[in-house]
């Protein structure tokens, strides 16, 4: 099985390389045959990673302790969930789920694409393979999952314990699937410089692509914060950490290039700029899976470097990079620019929204690798942390998001801004109002809390106000309007949906950054705690034994002002024998959408021990909101207009849609 | 378990993990807590800009780190004795080097860094300006094609809705 495994990531590799020629040289030449060869040829590719990929994680299922990696990174005693998901725990399964996704991709575009020109379709399969070879021999070079051992060990060394958690099943797959699936954008472009022709019709093919790398990206980011938040025992959701940076940057870029193809799409206009992004979106894919596999930073992540790979993944980033770069600096002169417009309409609010996440991006990217340019330049040593980015990035995102409502109810080519503003009036008064009496009922909230509440409603009402006013409501009968609601392109939910996300996800972050309070104590059992309105009684402290580890498990009480139990909330130290680990399980109660969260210190002497408490309001909101924004995403997925043989009635229904517009 | 690498976030939580090694959640102590709390306000606030040397991209009030603990008594201490913040990050740069600022000092050699945003916006701002004014400045022709597109546009504009 495990023959079987490597065998086959050997045939995918040689499968991208003839997805990668024949096609290319039959869109060069015209040859009908070779172009048709690409679309059987990544189908196949991707049946060969996937049975490579399975035999891998068969080997994690069965606890085959003669392949390396298996050795290292399992244990017989783990639950089957973690086996599976421990597949991809490490450097070499990771990067084999890459290439798994990068194929899967590729599958699709074969299966999807066959409305696109022949040559378009050929050359981005094409390109594809290349990146697909490029990584595949990087896997079977420098990181192979199926090397063997001998003698077999009897026993593995276990998953990491802090990754033995359903993040893990769930966070990287999400995560790959969204920076991976920037490939297809990144693809699309060079097919595109390659066949030096941009049109509206390539931004509609590119949209849906983009459309699911971000919902997927957005998604992985999210629930990676989440998990960080419950496991880390601290209850922070970002820290700006290189690593997290490296799945942001793609995320801001992806999040302008959504924006930008519309323009290109409706408007044919910025065709150049949405090439450039689509290009960067995959590029700063690239830049975070070297920044993360190279160990180049000096990071937390950092504590396992192997030069070698290091060195392969630059050369992939350098040749990517900097061919796509070149490629785009000879050929992007020769495409057309597109349709005028002035400066108050939807596309200028576009184009705003576009200077400021690229204004964000570069941010972002130079606080991530000035330490290393400084160091490597001068030899010396600073740290860029979080309150370096939230000084700078801040700032940043405070005009853009002031700026979100009135993009939607601006008209395209030339609108009126007033009138927008007198349609906002009420999401306006409501945000004040909501700023007013934040700032006067919320104990310690100060004028930057009441500001950031404020904003966060202001987005939210403002997605609403573009639904209303895309109804009519106000200037038709309540019956026409819901009628028109209802009958609104399923883009119209999906921009109201991701901006009114936006915004949830803007209060959460607020709320918890500057109304969360912090109680650091000593609790004996019996002994309790009022926080934020409530009573916390600390019950005791009680062994457990898990499948592969054991905990002292803390139990304490949630308790309203009059002593009436309002649920139990455990929290643990866990201790995994195998890695001779400790992990800490947060316990947590959710109260609406703000959260008790509560983590166990050491035992202290005379029978304490140490307990942080924390009140954290709307803090969910932070990670709703991320799903309200995927759903937003979704919809627009499935918006007609992007959907595949519907000709007559899209037409039909973009002229509803321009018309409410 | 060096041998192995992590995806993305994994790594970074792996990690933690190792760089707290033993220790769990925020690391200040019950006795380390100052009495008087607009002082240990500032503490916090001061240890949250400081980075603990020993583990990677923590700030000292996150990490349990023994060193990250004496450089926490350290900034208390400074306080108590009546320094001010700037005196406080004074005494511990001189110290341990400015790589403990997590905040980097605003100076010379740190202006590639704090500009970027600045002219970033400001560049691309110029950039869409001139170009408009270029565009709609008296001497551009508009090609056949773009005459063509006009048409349409008017004739779009002209539509009710």
């Amino acid at each position: 099985m495990v023959e079987t495994g490597h065998f086959a990531l050997v045939l995918a590799f040689a499968l991208s390389l003839v997805q990668f020629v024949l096609p290319l040289v039959g869109a060069r030449t015209g040859d009908a045959r070779l172009m048709a060869t690409a679309g059987p040829v990544a189908v196949t590719g991707f049946a060969m990673t996937a049975i490579s990929f399975a035999a891998l994680t068969v080997a994690y299922m069965l606890s085959d302790f003669s392949v390396l990696n298996v050795v290292e990174n399992s244990h017989s005693q783990k639950p089957m969930l973690y086996k599976i998901t421990g597949t991809w725990g490490n450097h070499e399964g990771s990067m084999l789920l890459w290439v798994l996704i990068l194929t899967f991709f590729g599958a699709l575009v074969a299966s999807f694409g066959r409305n696109l020109p022949a040559t378009l379709r050929a050359n981005v399969l094409a390109i594809q393979g290349l990146i697909g070879s490029a990584f595949f021999l990087f896997i079977i070079a420098t990181s192979n999952p199926f090397v063997r051992v001998s003698p077999a060990p009897i026993e593995g060394q276990d998953l990491n314990p802090i990754l033995q958690d359903v993040g893990l099943a769930i966070h990287p797959p999400l995560l790959y699937l969204g920076y991976v699936g920037f490939s297809v954008c990144f693809s699309f472009a060079i097919a595109a410089l390659i066949e030096g022709r941009i049109d509206a019709a390539w931004a509609r093919w590119v949209r849906p692509w983009t459309l699911a790398a971000w919902i997927f990206l957005t998604g992985g980011i999210a629930m990676g914060s989440y998990w960080a938040y419950y496991e880390l025992g601290w209850g922070g959701f970002w820290f700006w950490d290189p690593v997290e940076n490296a799945s942001f940057m793609p995320w801001l870029a992806g999040t302008a290039l959504l924006h930008s193809a519309i323009v290109m799409e409706r408007r044919s206009a910025l065709k150049i700029w949405t090439l450039l992004l689509a290009i960067m979106a995959f590029s700063l894919s690239l830049l975070g899976t070297f920044l993360v596999r190279s160990g180049v930073l000096t990071s937390v992540h950092a504590f396992a470097t192997d030069p070698a790979r290091g060195v392969f993944i630059l050369m992939i980033l350098v040749f990517f990079i900097g061919g796509a770069l070149m490629l785009f600096a000879w050929r992007a002169q020769t495409l057309t620019p597109g349709g005028i417009f002035a400066p108050i309409s939807r596309e200028g609010a576009l184009v705003l929204n576009n200077l400021f996440l690229s204004t964000a991006v570069t941010t972002v990217l130079v606080g991530t690798l000035y330490p290393l340019v400084l160091e490597s330049i001068t030899g010396e040593k600073i740290s860029v942390g979080e309150p370096f980015f939230n000084l700078t990035f801040g700032p940043l995102m405070v005009p853009l998001l002031l700026a979100v409502p009135f993009g939607p109810l601006l008209a395209w080519k030339r609108a009126d801004l007033w009138a927008a503003s007198q349609r906002l009036v009420f999401a306006f008064g409501g945000a004040v109002l909501v700023m007013l009496v934040t700032y006067s009922f919320v104990d310690r909230a100060s004028v930057l809390a009441a500001f950031g509440i404020g904003l966060g409603t202001w987005l939210v009402l403002g997605a609403i106000t573009d639904l209303a006013t895309k109804s009519g409501l106000g200037s038709v009968s309540p019956g026409i309007a819901l009628r028109r609601f209802a009958g609104l392109p399923r883009s119209a939910y999906g921009t109201a949906l991701a901006h009114l996300g936006v915004g949830l996800t803007t209060l959460g972050v607020v709320g918890v950054m500057s109304l969360q309070t912090e109680h650091i104590l000593t609790m004996k059992p019996g002994e309790s705690v009022p926080v934020a309105g409530y009573e916390i009684r600390f019950e005791g402290l009680q062994p457990y034994r898990g499948p592969n580890y054991t905990e002292d498990q803390g139990r304490f009480l949630l308790m309203d002002s009059s002593g009436r139990t309002l649920t139990e909330i455990v929290s643990a130290k866990r201790f995994y024998p195998a890695r001779q680990m400790p992990t800490t399980e947060a316990g947590i109660a959710t109260r609406g959408v703000s959260q008790v969260y509560v983590a166990l210190g050491d035992a202290v002497d005379g029978g304490g021990i140490v307990v942080r408490i924390w009140w954290k309001p709307l803090v969910t909101l932070i990670w709703l909101g991320c799903v309200v924004m995927m759903v937003g995403g979704s919809l627009s997925l499935l918006d007609r207009r992007l959907r595949i043989g519907a000709p007559a009635k899209r037409r039909k229904r973009l002229a509803a849609a321009e018309a409410t517009a | 378990m060096t041998a192995v690498l992590r995806p993305l976030l994994a790594a970074f939580l792996v990690a933690l993990a190792v760089a707290m090694s033993g220790g769990f959640a925020r690391a200040v102590l019950p006795d380390e807590v100052l009495d008087d709390p607009a002082l240990e306000e500032r503490a916090r606030e001061l240890s949250s800009h400081l980075r603990c040397l020993v583990c990677q991209n923590q700030s000292i009030d996150d990490s349990n780190a023994e060193l990250a603990r004496d450089l926490r008594v350290l900034v208390r201490e400074r306080l108590v004795a009546g320094d001010t913040n700037e005196e406080v990050i004074d005494f511990v740069v001189s110290r341990y080097g400015e790589f403990v600022l997590l905040k980097p000092r605003m100076n010379l050699r740190n202006l590639a860094l704090w500009a970027t945003p600045l002219v970033v916006i400001g560049a691309g701002a110029v950039f869409l300006l001139t170009r408009r004014r270029r565009r709609a400045g008296p001497g551009d022709r508009l090609s056949a094609d773009e005459e063509a597109r006009l048409g349409k546009i008017l004739e779009e504009a002209d539509r009710p809705g």
